[in-house]
């Protein structure tokens, strides 16, 4: 009864499977091989007679063994001059909080009850000579407005062959602080950014107009050094001088031209290390730094300091990646030297010179269960010191986060996600996210 | 008088180290994406050459984490061969990106594509992902035809020759003892599966199709449903089905594919799944391309002999 019920099951299964598998196949060909393919929806109808119609398609072995035969008869031209793939998020969810976007910081986070596309991505790229590399991200989005927005997220261009051993990148980039910061929403693990990414850098993350140079070290092990030399002004440079960071510091900001010189540029160093601890596990160890000038004043500086590890355990004989172990932690923080200035709100308030500090970090682990399906645990918090005024954006949080993520392939995810948010000042709030992610086009190949 | 004389002796020493150290660094240093290229690269090379491969053998190299150790390997290389055909897309542009290396640069002599002027098979006639990871440039499972590890072996003392020409000589006698092989082994494993041409098998993904069109087998269909697609219990279904119709009586799976899945299709079908490494250093003692081929027409052999 049992092994009936089993095999009406599958009869079921390959009626519903029937449709998909019709288009499993590679496109029209002549080989012989794809005729196997091919065959399989004839199968069905009669299976004698594909055997006997293979064995005819198949003919007898390939006898011709030299070089020859398995050589075509010369080079075929492939690719294309500039590689374009388009990524886009759709976001869906809801949460407790009356101010999402006040627990949701990120330009790419899930923002509203309901539904957004905070992140639409085209990127191209190729070789421009055989001297340099392109590299443009356009992104499109949709706000919690539900009014659409463009960006340039990033233009640059990169050297292929300096010596000794060096790489300039030139245009505007994601600066190369920690981890995350210069990885695309779509590569992320979670749907939305940590919190002390979004406190430190703000909405977009750390971007902005420059060039960088970085030197592989004549080590025996991985160790890269990197400089950014960059335009502090700007949205995307929000501990620096940014039009909003009245948020971090309470006072109307110095609007002033870049006057000073080298004085006014943004300086991001980093060095980054990694070693394989076995054949299956490595780790990555990377310091940064991130020093210009701010807003509160005409001489004022920030200072941010960071540190970030990532380890990863992946089996010998993995499938498709899976499974796998991973950690990615990175700690920050920040030293905010306000000058003396007028209270934004109050402007007959002067609020004294300070410093402002704070501080955040977040680890995550990362479990590759089995093939395509991924568990995530993330915990995070953010603090900042007592300043002479309140801000929300200096509040103490904690969140936590568990996620579950679905591969289907390398070019599709679905993700949900939970968080669990804690403010000092509010409160408790509960948001539960889903996430549904495509790429068309050409995929930019994963970084370590 | 004494002093001088040290000094004499530490010069000599630090020549004949220098010398030493010189002798070391002539050898070409290669670096292959997969073990299977770097055996035949070092059949190629001889002592001439040093050969390292970034993927593991269990690995699948469609999926190898782009290590930033791997940058510092391609950084120093003189050399880097690569399967092509895409294989190694999804791990290999970022590291050749950082690895600042423009011997081994797209054009140069240290670039070796092996499938360099292959004819390889399942070339697609357009590109859409609905029909799976299908790669626009054929299929990149080539190596386990061995005409087609001679290609590579062409393809490899080629650019060597360029890299050293002094010991192109060696190289291209290299060359011609790898083919005397080649064509001495594959009448051996010919013949070995010659009783069961036309037998049918089931693989788990399209990685067998140039060994079958060479020893005369007959791929029924694969455990995923497209290339790169995890196998469904609708798809499976079907196989099964497949399977009995056809008395398919053997599976063959790599390392890293999914041997459960395998085994639950081989108990509904009565079929053997056999362990199929392409990669030498997968299996015991199968540590160059000719032992790995070995154990691999042995064990297809074996159980398609005991299938019957």
């Amino acid at each position: 009864m049992y092994i009936k019920q089993t095999f009406s099951a599958l009869a079921l299964l390959v009626c519903v499977g029937l449709p998909a598998r019709s288009d499993a196949q590679v496109p029209a060909s002549k080989s012989k091989q794809d005729s196997i393919a091919r065959a399989d929806s004839i199968a069905r109808a009669d299976s004698i007679a594909l055997v006997k119609q293979l064995e005819k398609e198949l003919g007898p072995p390939n006898a011709d063994t030299s070089a020859g035969a398995a050589a075509t008869q010369g080079p075929v031209a492939t690719g294309s001059y500039m590689n374009i793939g388009f990524v886009a998020l759709t976001d869906a969810g809801w949460s407790t909080a009356h101010d999402i976007g006040a627990i949701e910081r990120g330009d790419h986070d899930p923002k509203v009850n309901g539904f957004t596309i905070p992140n639409a991505e085209i990127s191209l790229d190729g070789n421009v000579d055989p001297y340099f590399k392109g590299f443009s991200n356009i992104v499109l989005k949709i706000d919690s407005a539900g009014e659409s927005g463009i960006e340039l997220e990033e233009a640059y261009g990169l050297t292929t062959s300096l010596p000794w051993n060096l790489q300039l990148k030139f245009g505007q980039f994601f600066a190369e602080f920690g981890r995350q910061n210069p990885q695309h929403p779509h590569s992320w693990a979670f749907i939305d950014a940590p919190l002390v990414l979004t406190r430190m850098f703000g909405p977009d993350g750390l971007r902005s107009q420059g060039v960088r140079l970085s030197w592989l070290l004549p080590t025996p092990f991985y160790t890269e050094a990197l400089v950014a030399v960059m335009n502090a002004t700007g949205g995307t440079t929000s501990s620096f001088r940014s039009p909003e960071s009245s948020d971090i510091h309470g006072g109307v900001i110095d609007d002033r031209p870049v006057s000073n010189g080298f004085a006014d540029l943004l300086i991001v160093p980093r060095i980054n290390t990694s070693f394989d601890l076995t054949e299956t596990q490595t780790v990555v160890l990377g310091v940064s730094g991130a020093f210009g000038p701010n807003n509160s004043g005409p001489a004022a500086k920030t200072q941010i300091y960071g540190a970030d590890l990532y380890w990863k355990w992946k089996a010998a004989n993995a499938q498709a990646g899976f499974p796998f172990l991973s950690l990615q932690t990175e700690a920050m923080w920040r030293r905010y030297d306000a000058a003396q200035r007028l209270e934004q709100d109050e402007l007959l308030v002067t609020l004294p010179s300070e410093v402002l500090k704070d501080r955040g970090a977040y680890a995550q682990v990362l479990w590759g269960i089995k093939p395509r399906i991924v568990a995530g645990l993330r915990g995070e918090f953010e603090h900042g010191d007592p300043g002479s005024f309140a801000t929300d954006l200096r509040a103490d949080q904690t969140r936590w986060s568990p996620n579950l993520t679905w591969y289907p392939t390398e070019f599709s995810r679905i993700g949900v996600q939970y968080n669990y948010d804690n403010r000092k000042t509010i409160g408790s709030d509960h948001s539960l996210w889903l996430q549904l992610q495509f790429l068309i086009g050409a995929h930019a190949a994963h970084k370590f | 008088m004494k002093t001088t004389k040290i000094i004499k002796m530490a010069a000599l020493s630090l020549s004949a180290i220098s010398f030493i150290s010189v002798q070391a660094t002539a050898q070409l240093k290669v670096v292959a994406t997969t073990p299977d290229l770097a055996s035949v690269a070092r059949e190629i090379g001889g002592d001439r050459v040093n050969v390292v491969a970034l993927a593991k053998p269990t690995e699948d190299p469609h999926f190898v984490d782009a290590k930033p150790s791997f940058i510092v390997t391609l950084n120093r290389a003189d050399a880097l061969i690569e399967g092509g055909a895409e294989l190694e897309l999804g791990w290999l542009p970022p590291l050749l990106e950082n690895s600042r290396n423009s011997k081994v640069a797209a054009g140069a002599p240290g670039r070796i594509v092996a499938s360099e002027g292959m004819r390889l098979l399942e070339i697609p006639t357009s590109f859409d992902r609905s029909k799976g990871d299908i790669h626009s440039l054929g299929n990149p499972h080539f190596m386990i035809d061995p005409a087609a590890a001679k290609v590579v072996a062409r393809n490899i003392a080629s650019h060597f020759a360029q890299l050293d020409p002094k010991n192109a000589a060696n190289y291209n006698a290299n060359l011609a003892r790898f083919d005397s092989r080649i064509d001495a082994k594959l009448a051996d494993w010919q013949k070995q599966l010659a009783p069961y041409r036309g037998a049918k098998i089931v693989t788990y993904h399209r990685d067998f199709i140039y060994f079958a069109q060479r020893f005369g087998l007959s791929i029924v269909d694969e455990l995923e449903p497209k290339p790169g697609i995890s196998p469904s219990p609708a798809h499976l279904a079907q196989v099964i089905g497949e399977m009995k119709r056809n008395s398919v009586k053997v599976i063959l799976v790599q390392p890293f594919q999914n041997r459960k899945t395998a085994e639950t299709v081989a108990r509904q079908t009565g079929a053997t799944v056999i362990d199929a490494p392409q990669q030498p250093g997968a299996a015991n003692n199968t540590s160059s391309y000719f032992d790995n081929m070995d154990n691999l027409v042995r064990g297809i052999a074996a159980a398609l002999g005991g299938a019957r």
